[in-house]
């Protein structure tokens, strides 16, 4: 007999026949007629009108009918609330069965319907089943609690159920544990609070550990997954986790395989990357990543999302296994991709021969993205192993003469990048590529082109031919070529100025007068400007030396790679994004997970009673840019929180009146609205040239802006702490030919909080080569976010001719406060207090000076002595200072008269900022 | 966890379709099938996203079997699961397809609803399952059978019952090695590794401990660390390096290993392609075997690509039967058995057409397959010794039989 002609039932009237049917007094016909109402259900017809009838089936002693009934309820009871109670007494009833089987059919059934009303009948049942004699009840009724608190999460709670399921994880039966855990697991991750319902000792992971030996393979990753998400309490508990869990890695199933991969990397954080215990357990990490690579192609796809992390979190584990990730010619797509990739990251100076023959192999196949790929990737090998650079260059113009159009266009795009990783090496090749020209029509592949002939101009005979040729049809070239093309002709005019004005003078035109796109018209009109008034000042700007390109640029960006690692195995690791990305809702603010970290670099956030925000989400410099670049510098740069020294508004309309005093020919005009703010200004004044009123230590200036980097605006600053007060002290130099106007500062959030406590004042407009000493008062008030390394600030400062970005590190002493004394007593026991494990240990050299010397310098840093002890001929100083932001610092100053080395050893609540001290200590005592 | 599974045949029609969680609607059924099973372009991924929901899918032969979610749910299960549930319906019915399925649909909803509970995985062994999924209807149970059942699908030994009993003890013992090659048409080795597993089919009575000892290769070649069936004690090898298990009843993998180290390869393939002007080819395709002359291989297949404006194909060998298939694209080179040290010739002459695409002949590499009757790896079972203390029969009385088996996977020859 088969079942799939209940497919196949269409007439009319089939809902009525299917109801008489139902009623039926014959077994064999009522199971049959729930057959075809099950049939009809899964290819989407609406069946709920038979509900009261399928219910009335459910009575009977044929286990297959059952299932079917209750298949059937779990579809439709949502839709039939009150009908839906007519199967309460059966449920109950089964509940109580002898036949353990149909128990928990039952109660696990119960748990799907989602009716309030069946599940207030569903509690006493599921507290009976959870103490089942059966174990296969109990792991049932395990997972229904998980159902439960989906439904009602409350109840769950009210009840007790969570104690009863944390008594499971100790139960007899491993499945019944395992089930366990992946039931707390979810009801932990979906609470509301944020803070886990149920925590993890090292008493339950010893208990998981044992389970995990004996239960099923479903179990072992429920089991391990849940272990990833518990730290332990020190590096020795770590590596027995470890060890206990790594016989799991010859598991034939690659989700253990993967589960027990992330458990070791994350603990491996733990550890000291050199420790005996690590490199041993990298060793055994390798081979079974490379089994993985046998299996089904989706298995493998996910192994190979996951080794992309891997190999970037710690590229030892397999930096000898590159072999095993060479194409084979009937991999799926997604696969091969994945391996392309991994092929890159892998590649070194050893196996460069071998992947590029590899590589120049996949470049004839047969999918275009494919070929794309291994194009650009033989691009990336030149970049990233400079001796195969040569032989990657002659690989690609290999495949240049196969005119194959994509393949030809995306050698051009990776020649570019070669060109500025290694300039005047491989020109020689230029003419080839000019071969070509006609044959690029994607966009990339053009500007690439037009960007190589305007660098080489002077070495290309043509180049004013070819780049006219690209000249005529101007309007219909994207944004990316016109940029390129202007800036290319601009090149070649200021290399060839004799024959090839006329064409400059065509493109301006087009860029400036024919074309709509803001950012065209503005380079256009620089260009223009720069090129009427001094030619020299022009050929500094757009001939000047461009940065070099980094080896790695798709990397992923390490915050987010940590957080990928402890996602190991999941979808996130396969997206290679964070879960929140993909992951609706509920409680995610708790699902964010960090690497745990070595002991003794514990945050400093944590003692810093400001903060509000997570710690050890470290910002990535990216995203920092991006929000330096989205911040309003129209707007008032001062937080509204600080009541702020007298802002001229008008002063601060940075937005308007550039262009115009760039565009007429009178930029000796003094914008109107440059007025001073003028108490702010004054106090500058007074501290910035009178920089002897403190005798407090003040590191000498350091260049923060080149005028390279600034567009002509030259910055050179430090930062001092006078009377009290922190300031940032700047020399500011127009190194341009035009005057600057209009300047304003922003702060980026960083580990003090410092904000501008009042705009920044420089004399308006700074003309050409004049200096301004500028002084801005900092406020430790403003959001704090940690920053790498602590001390580092990033700043952001606007004139009228663009935005510069750059980053300084702070000297740690301008947050000693005046009132870092200590009652001598309350140093004691602080001292005793710290755990010696906080106590770091410096020395300082070469410092000449006696005990008092040196404590009378340091006080007047705000580094106060409490006590002076002199021990077998040392002298020891006890100091405190207290920063900013509250944190105490204990140090202890060990001296030997006649001995120019110091020994400081810093004790503090938060270890991270013991190197700045030391740092600060050093300059003080040198200054 | 997962939040449903469905089943679609090859135009996107619903064949099973059972939801488990309450954020998977009716119309994630429709997502799956207008985004990816009607989509135009190539599947560039076997997990998708759209619109916040992710669908994971295996495709067997014309059945799509998909797992859908909304949560980070861990992937590797999810496809591991995918192919456990297609393995067990073979188990069950045979060819998975889409008959099969239409008239088995009673039973695999009764299997979904047992393997997997809210969307976590249960006990997949389909030994233990068809012990109380019987599609037998009513089965009336005695109590002890019952209590077996459940100790069996929650056990610490799940994968097999008590009490099984046979009046012959015997095992039989697969080693079964696929050869993948890649070599360059210089006789380069490119790539080469063996992926080998030991197959077992146990006839045993009681619960038998057995212990496994094969040559130290592969457990001591750090590359080649096998896997193994759940029912080895993990940590036993760990410390040990010994392999002891209590089987299960009938046919399972005891282990899977790869090796890359001293493979003995069984064939070389030399080719030998000559374009002659725009309309014709030459080819030359020597196949010399490499192993012990008293071996016979057999089953041995040369696939030769042919270009795609190939007109015509004459075609010469010493032995075996080639042909040209038109519809292949390729010259198909049959041997029936072949001994070792030998070597066998064929030459070919391919017409062309003219075409005027730019686009060059891609030469897929020549492929070949083949069975020969020893490991390629080197591997060796060393013994396979059986304890069953409870029971009155010893190591000796078991029949043992021990098979290698070597085969090509890849096994390629660029040219």
């Amino acid at each position: 007999m088969t079942d799939s002609k209940y497919f196949t039932t269409t007439k009319k009237g089939e809902i009525f026949e299917l109801k008489s049917e139902l009623n039926s007094e014959k077994k064999e016909k009522k199971r049959e007629a729930v057959k075809k109402v099950i049939a009809s259900m899964t290819v989407g017809k609406d069946v709920s009108a038979l509900f009261p009838d399928v219910v009335n089936c459910m009575q009977t002693d044929n286990l297959e009918l059952k299932k079917l009934v209750y298949l059937y309820l779990m579809n439709y009871a949502k839709s039939q609330p009150d009908m839906a109670i007519m199967a309460v007494n059966t449920f109950v009833k089964d509940c109580e069965d002898p036949n353990p089987l149909i128990r928990a059919l039952a109660v696990r059934t119960m748990g799907c319907i989602r009716v309030d009303k069946i599940t207030e009948y569903l509690c006493e049942p599921l507290r009976k089943c959870l103490k089942d004699e059966d174990p296969y009840v109990r792991k049932t009724a395990a997972v229904c609690v998980a159902k439960l608190h989906d439904i009602n999460a409350s109840l769950v709670e009210d009840q007790g159920f969570l104690d009863q399921l944390k008594e499971l994880l100790s139960d007899s039966n491993p499945m019944v544990v395992a089930n366990a855990v992946a039931a707390l697991s979810e009801i932990n991750e979906a609470s509301s609070s944020g803070v886990p319902l149920v925590e993890m000792n090292t008493q339950t992971i010893n208990k998981l550990l044992t389970a995990l030996n004996e239960c099923t393979e479903w179990g072992q990753v429920f089991i391990l997954d849940s272990i990833s998400n518990y730290s332990p309490k020190d590096e020795r508990e770590a590596q027995s986790i470890c060890e206990r869990i790594t016989p799991r890695l010859a598991h034939a199933n690659a989700a253990v395989v993967l589960s027990a991969v992330k458990v070791l990397m994350k603990l491996m954080e733990m550890m000291a990357p050199d420790a005996d215990f690590v490199v041993n357990l990298s060793k055994k990490l390798a081979p079974p990543l490379v089994t993985l690579l046998s299996s089904e192609p989706e298995v493998q796809y996910v192994a190979l999302r996951n080794i992309n992390l891997i190999v970037q979190k710690r590229p030892d584990i397999l930096k000898n296994e590159m072999k095993v990730f060479f194409v084979k010619y009937n991999d799926p797509i997604y696969v091969k991709l994945e391996k392309l990739d991994i092929m890159i990251r892998l590649a070194n100076q050893s196996n460069i021969a071998q992947v590029l023959s590899e590589l120049k192999e996949y470049a004839t196949e047969v999918d275009v993205d494919f070929v794309r790929k291994a194009v650009r990737a033989i691009g990336r090998c030149a970049i990233k192993v400079e001796p195969s650079a040569e032989r990657c260059v002659s690989t690609l113009l290999d495949l240049i003469q196969t005119k194959v159009n994509y393949v030809v266009q995306e050698a051009i795009v990776v020649i570019k990048d070669i060109f500025r990783k290694y300039p005047n090496r491989y020109e020689s090749i230029i003419s080839t590529l000019c071969e070509n020209l006609d044959t690029l029509d994607e966009p990339e592949a053009r500007g690439s082109m037009i960007w190589i002939i305007g660098e080489y101009a002077e070495r290309i005979d043509n180049a004013d031919e070819l780049l006219e040729s690209f000249l005529e049809g101007f309007q219909d070239e994207s944004t990316q070529v016109q940029l390129q093309l202007l800036t290319a002709i601009v090149k070649l005019f200021l290399k060839r100025p004799a024959d090839t004005q006329e064409l400059v003078q065509q493109v301006l035109t087009l860029a400036t007068q024919d074309s709509d796109n803001p950012d065209l018209r503005d380079r256009g009109f620089i260009y223009w400007r720069l090129l009427s008034t001094d030619p020299a000042a022009a050929r500094e700007v757009v001939l000047a030396d461009k940065p070099l390109i980094s080896e790695e640029t798709d990397l992923l960006e390490p915050s987010l790679l940590d957080e990928l690692v402890c996602h190991i195995a999941s979808l996130a690791s396969v997206y290679h994004k964070p879960p929140s990305a993909f992951v609706e809702g509920r409680g995610l603010g708790s699902s964010r997970r960090a690497l745990p970290t070595r002991s003794g670099s514990q945050d400093i956030l944590e003692s810093s009673p400001s903060h509000g925000e997570r710690s050890g989400v470290i910002p990535t410099q990216e995203s920092l840019i991006g929000d330096l670049l989205t911040m309003d510098l129209g707007g008032p740069p001062v937080p509204s929180s600080v009541p702020a020294a007298p802002f001229a508004s008008s002063g601060l309309d940075l937005l308007s009146g550039g262009l115009d005093g760039l565009l007429s020919d009178s930029p000796s005009v003094p914008p109107p609205q440059a007025a001073p703010a003028p108490s702010v200004g004054l106090l500058g004044d007074i501290f910035g040239l009178a920089p002897s009123a403190s005798t407090s230590y003040v590191a000498p200036k350091q260049m923060w802006l080149p005028a390279a980097r600034g567009k002509g605006l030259e910055i050179t600053g430090t930062f001092s702490r006078r009377n009290g007060q922190i300031q940032m002290e700047m020399t500011m130099t127009n190194r341009a030919m035009q005057p600057m106007m209009q300047f304003a500062v922003q702060l980026n959030k960083n580990s003090f909080g410092l904000v501008p406590a009042a705009p920044l004042h420089v004399v308006s407009p700074l003309a050409p080569n004049q200096s301004y000493e500028a002084v801005l008062p900092l406020n430790p008030t403003g959001p704090v976010q940690r920053m790498e390394p602590l001390t580092n600030l990033q700043v952001a400062i606007k004139n009228n001719i663009d935005v510069f970005y750059f980053a300084v590190v702070m000297p740690m002493n301008i947050f000693f406060a005046e009132d870092g004394q200590m009652d001598k007593r309350v140093f004691l026991s602080t001292w005793k207090d710290i755990p010696a494990a906080n106590e770091v240990q410096y020395t300082i050299n070469n410092v000449n000076m006696s005990a008092d010397a040196v404590s009378s310098k340091m006080q007047q840093n705000n580094v106060f002595t409490i006590a002076k002890r002199n021990v077998e001929g040392q002298d020891m100083l006890y100091q405190s200072l207290k920063l900013v932001n509250g944190i105490w610092i204990l140090s202890e100053l060990k001296m030997q008269p006649g001995n120019p080395t110091l020994i400081l050893a810093v004790k503090t609540r938060a270890p991270d900022v013991s190197a700045g001290v030391n740092t600060a200590f050093d300059a003080i005592l040198h200054s | 966890m997962i939040g449903g599974l469905f089943i679609y045949n090859h135009k996107g029609e619903v064949l099973i379709s059972r939801v488990y969680r309450d954020d998977i609607g009716r119309n994630a059924v429709d997502a799956f099938r207008v985004n990816v099973i009607h989509a135009r372009q190539q599947v560039r991924s076997p997990v998708t996203n759209i619109a916040r929901t992710s669908f994971f899918h295996v495709k067997r032969a014309n059945i799509w079997v998909a797992a859908v979610t909304k949560q980070n749910v861990n992937a590797s299960m999810v496809f591991e699961f995918l192919l456990k549930v297609t393995d067990c319906m073979q188990s069950y019915f045979g060819k998975v397809s889409e008959e099969n399925i239409k008239n088995n649909f009673v039973l695999i909803y009764e299997l979904l609803d047992e393997i997997l509970d809210f969307g976590y995985p249960q006990n997949t062994d389909t030994g233990v399952l068809k012990t109380f999924i019987t599609q037998q209807g009513i089965r009336t149970q005695t109590k002890e059978e019952q209590a077996q059942i459940t100790s069996q699908v929650t056990g610490q030994i799940g994968w097999r019952r008590e009490g099984i009993k046979y009046r012959r003890n015997e095992l039989f013992l697969d080693v079964l090695e696929y050869v993948n090659l890649l070599m360059s048409p210089q006789g380069q080795v490119l790539s080469a590794h063996v992926a080998g597993k030991v197959v077992m089919k146990s006839y045993l009575s009681g619960m038998p401990e057995c212990k496994f000892g094969i040559n130290d290769k592969i457990i001591m070649e750090a590359k080649g660390k096998p896997s193994f069936h759940q029912c080895v004690k993990l940590s036993k090898f760990e410390t040990e390096h010994s392999i002891s298990f209590i089987p299960p009843d009938g046919e399972f993998e005891l282990m899977r290993y790869r090796t890359t180290k001293d493979i003995s390869l069984p064939f070389r393939v030399i080719p030998l392609v000559r374009e002659v002007g725009r309309t014709k080819m030459e080819v030359k395709v020597v196949v010399k075997s490499n192993f012990k002359p008293s071996l016979l291989a057999q089953k041995i297949e040369i696939r030769i690509p042919t270009p795609l404006n190939t007109s015509g194909v004459q075609l010469l060998c010493m032995k075996g039967k080639a042909k040209y298939k038109a519809s292949e694209n390729a010259i198909v080179w049959k041997i029936k058995r072949m001994g070792g040290m030998k070597e066998s010739q064929l030459s070919a002459e391919i017409e062309l057409l003219q075409t005027d695409t730019k686009k060059k002949w891609t030469r897929p590499p020549i492929s070949m397959n083949f069975e020969v009757p020893f490991a390629p790896s080197g591997f060796k079972v060393r013994y396979l010794k059986v304890f069953e203390p409870k029971l009155n029969y010893s190591d000796h009385d078991v029949i043992k039989w021990v098979r290698y088996i070597g085969r090509s996977g890849l096994y390629e020859t660029r040219c």
